[in-house]
């Protein structure tokens, strides 16, 4: 399953780069694109556990660039 | 210029100028009567680092507080944090010349450098806000609402995805067209800039079909819905626009590597820098000083933020004109392009056949009303031109029989009309005269005498000559494929000036033929496919670059191309071209001048020619000069 995910508060392009690579590192994520211009977040994740990789991903997500809020 | 700032970014903005304003008086005063001398004794130091440490903490504490923040999260080279080491640095470094005896100095440089810091974050915010909402002017094209008519007949103001296939929709001048349909009652005309770049409205009345997107301009409609917001053409456009920065570019990249090393071996390199030459010579301040304006460049920012701006700002320029590309790799590679396949029909040409001739010319009627006869059940598109063409109804009663590859044979009573090609007539034993000129011709006789031909021909396009040279100049090969004889084919190539052509092709063909040309091209040649999207969806998907002409309505060109000619136009090739190459010479420039001046700055630090000041206003204003130069491809581009 493939989601989009607007961002708020990425400030700035290498934290986008950073959070791209740790979410990449993921187990299930197949693919995510951190897009610091569109303010946009794509997700490419196993379809059952969407969810559950999710929660992961918002974990890293705050871990990398705290003030930016994924909105699900 | 308030007005239009984010509220974070006023809210900084105030800060920064706050603080700017405390920091230009405590330096003034600094400089009248020396606040380093106000007290006596070995603490005279503390008055000035106290003033200077006010200005500090209110332009920096959310640097500080995400400094300690990443670094409990493990994000060592986190740029909040490096930029707290070299001006925390610099304050040590300035306490230690003062407790030491020495001149008191530095402390105006520690807050300078955290000043200008969050100066040029400030921009760097400002400028990409601006040039998001300045590209996505395109999001515009979303529609807010559809008037949905109930069964009771009133209208009702819904969100366009609760509608669904078969409602009926209500769009009044001057809204939004917010999902495909037919019209169902209405005479209108649709402004389509937004979608295609065409400025002339377009006319629409019942039966017409409307597209998402368009607005409505003079008169109410009554639309039936025919796709759902998720399929209408508004979302396909939206979505792809909005993904077209996953695809990266081979540059882009380079510079997410670049970042990734960048940031630690310019941190290791200052560590370096301070501890080696720090031993061998026992100079540490020195040292130390140097290392620490070595942190203030170490961050990528310049680079991470201007190269994918630059290619967005390239998308969202071309998508002004009309022409959507599905990823800045597609822009990187069409700049290479230089290998340019057509395919003929609906692509050069209208591929709407025409009746161009009929010979003899004084008979024209009569030998249009006897094809007609004979073409008139047909739905081969040279037959329809025909019927179209005698315009008139036909009387019927004859029995029709279609040769299949020569053509149709119709009868009635003692009557026999042949209508077909040139085997058709053979085949029967009819003498005929080919005429003059281009295109197909169709042979018409009745009862084994010859009566004479029609001349039906594709028409080129009134621009396409002139694409063909201007790509011609820019050194690309061209290459028409068609499925026309190798005769017509050869006469419509030199009529338009193409460098090659392939004739006698069918559709199948054409991949192979695609397939060919790929395998025989160099490593560095870039090989586009321009098609009209029906029936070559194969080879657009095949080529390096697919480009598909007259996107608007049609999915499977939407699809499989790397990019859309939203209108049906062979001029936006060589303009895009055009954003493609200056694109691509931005994002050359940015990626060249920021390292050479980031390295500059680093060179020149650690042999102490430059300071803390220079160091700051490089990286800081490198940010912002590739910014700027970034929003340089959105400009406006020749397009005639």
């Amino acid at each position: 399953m493939k989601k989009a995910f607007k961002l708020e508060d990425l400030d700035c392009a290498n934290c986008a780069a950073k959070m791209e690579r740790s979410i990449a590192k993921i187990d299930g994520v197949q693919s995510v694109n951190v897009s610091f211009i569109a303010q946009k977040m794509t997700i490419e994740a196993d379809d059952g556990r969407f969810e559950e990789i999710m929660d992961q991903v918002v974990k890293a997500c705050k871990k990398v660039e705290p003030d930016c809020k994924i909105l699900r | 210029m308030f007005k239009n700032l984010s509220r974070k970014d006023r809210k900084n903005l105030i800060r920064i100028i706050v603080a700017l304003v405390l920091f230009a008086a405590i330096m003034i005063t600094d400089k009248i009567i020396v606040l380093g001398d106000v007290f006596e004794g070995p603490a005279a130091w503390a008055l000035p680092f106290c003033l200077y440490l006010v200005v500090y903490l209110i332009i920096g504490y959310d640097v500080l507080w995400r400094a300690i923040r990443n670094i409990a999260h493990g994000q060592v080279f986190d740029e909040n944090f490096l930029m707290c080491v070299a001006t925390l640095g610099a304050f040590a470094l300035a306490i230690y010349r003062g407790v030491t005896g020495q001149e008191i100095e530095g402390f105006d440089e520690a807050c300078a450098v955290l000043l200008f810091y969050q100066v040029g974050e400030w921009f760097q915010s400002y400028a990409t806000g601006r040039s998001r909402k300045s590209i996505s002017a395109l999001m515009d094209i979303r529609p807010d609402y559809a008037n949905v008519v109930r069964g009771d007949g009133t209208t009702q103001k819904v969100d366009p995805e609760e509608v669904k296939i078969g409602d009926t929709i209500l769009i009044n001048p001057g809204e939004k067209v917010p999902l495909d349909g037919v019209i169902t009652k209405g005479i209108s005309t649709l402004d389509t800039k937004a979608l295609t770049g065409e400025s002339l409205p377009r006319d629409v009345e019942t039966g017409g079909e409307v597209i998402s997107g368009c607005v409505n301009l003079t008169s109410q409609l009554e639309v039936k819905v025919s796709k759902e917001f998720y399929d209408s053409t508004v979302s396909k456009i939206l979505e792809l626009v909005e993904n077209a920065s996953s695809q990266k570019s081979k540059a882009e990249n380079f510079i997410t590597k670049f970042a990734k090393y960048y940031t630690p071996i310019v941190c290791i390199v200052a560590l370096l820098l301070a501890v080696i030459p720090g031993i061998v010579t026992g100079d540490w301040s020195t040292w130390i000083y140097r290392a620490l304006s070595f942190l203030v460049v170490s961050c990528p920012c310049a680079l991470v933020i201007s190269i994918p701006l630059s290619f967005f700002a390239g998308i969202g320029a071309a998508s002004r004109y009309g022409i959507l590309v599905k990823g800045s790799n597609y822009l990187e590679k069409f700049n290479k392009a230089n290998t340019f396949v057509f395919d003929k029909t609906g692509t050069l040409t209208r591929g709407n056949f025409a009746v161009a001739k009929i010979v003899p010319e004084e008979r024209a009627d009569e030998i249009l009303h006897l094809a007609a006869i004979a073409e008139r059940d047909s739905s081969h598109p040279i037959a329809r031109s025909i019927v179209a063409r005698y315009g008139k109804e036909t009387e019927g009663g004859y029995t029709l029989t279609d040769v299949a590859g020569q053509g149709i044979i119709a009868q009635k009573g003692g009557d026999s009309m042949y209508c077909g090609n040139e085997k058709l007539m053979k085949a029967n034993g009819i003498e005929f005269t080919t005429p003059e000129g281009v295109g197909t011709v169709v042979y018409v006789a009745k009862n084994g005498q010859y009566e004479g031909s029609i001349l039906i021909a594709d028409e080129i396009k009134p621009e396409t000559k002139q694409v063909i040279g201007e790509l011609n100049n820019m050194g690309c090969k061209t290459i028409m494929l068609t499925g026309d004889n190798q005769k017509i084919a050869a006469s419509v190539a030199k009529d338009i000036g193409v460098t090659g052509y392939k004739a006698s092709l069918l559709p199948q063909n054409k991949v192979e033929e695609v397939e060919k040309l790929l395998a025989a091209k160099g490593k560095n040649d870039v090989l586009c496919f321009v098609g009209d999207g029906i029936n070559d969806a194969p080879v657009l998907m095949r080529s390096d670059v697919g480009i598909a002409m007259g996107g608007v309505g049609s999915d499977a060109a939407i699809e499989a191309s790397d990019i859309v000619l939203m209108k049906d136009d062979l001029k936006g090739i060589p303009l895009a071209k055009r954003i493609a190459k200056k694109t691509m010479a931005i994002v050359m420039q940015n990626i060249v001048f920021s390292i050479a001046v980031k390295v500059a700055i680093l060179i020149l630090s650690a042999f102490g020619i430059t300071n803390m000041w220079v160091a700051v206003f490089g990286d800081v204003g490198v940010a912002v000069l590739a910014i700027l130069n970034a929003m340089r491809v959105n400009s406006k581009y020749r397009h005639n």
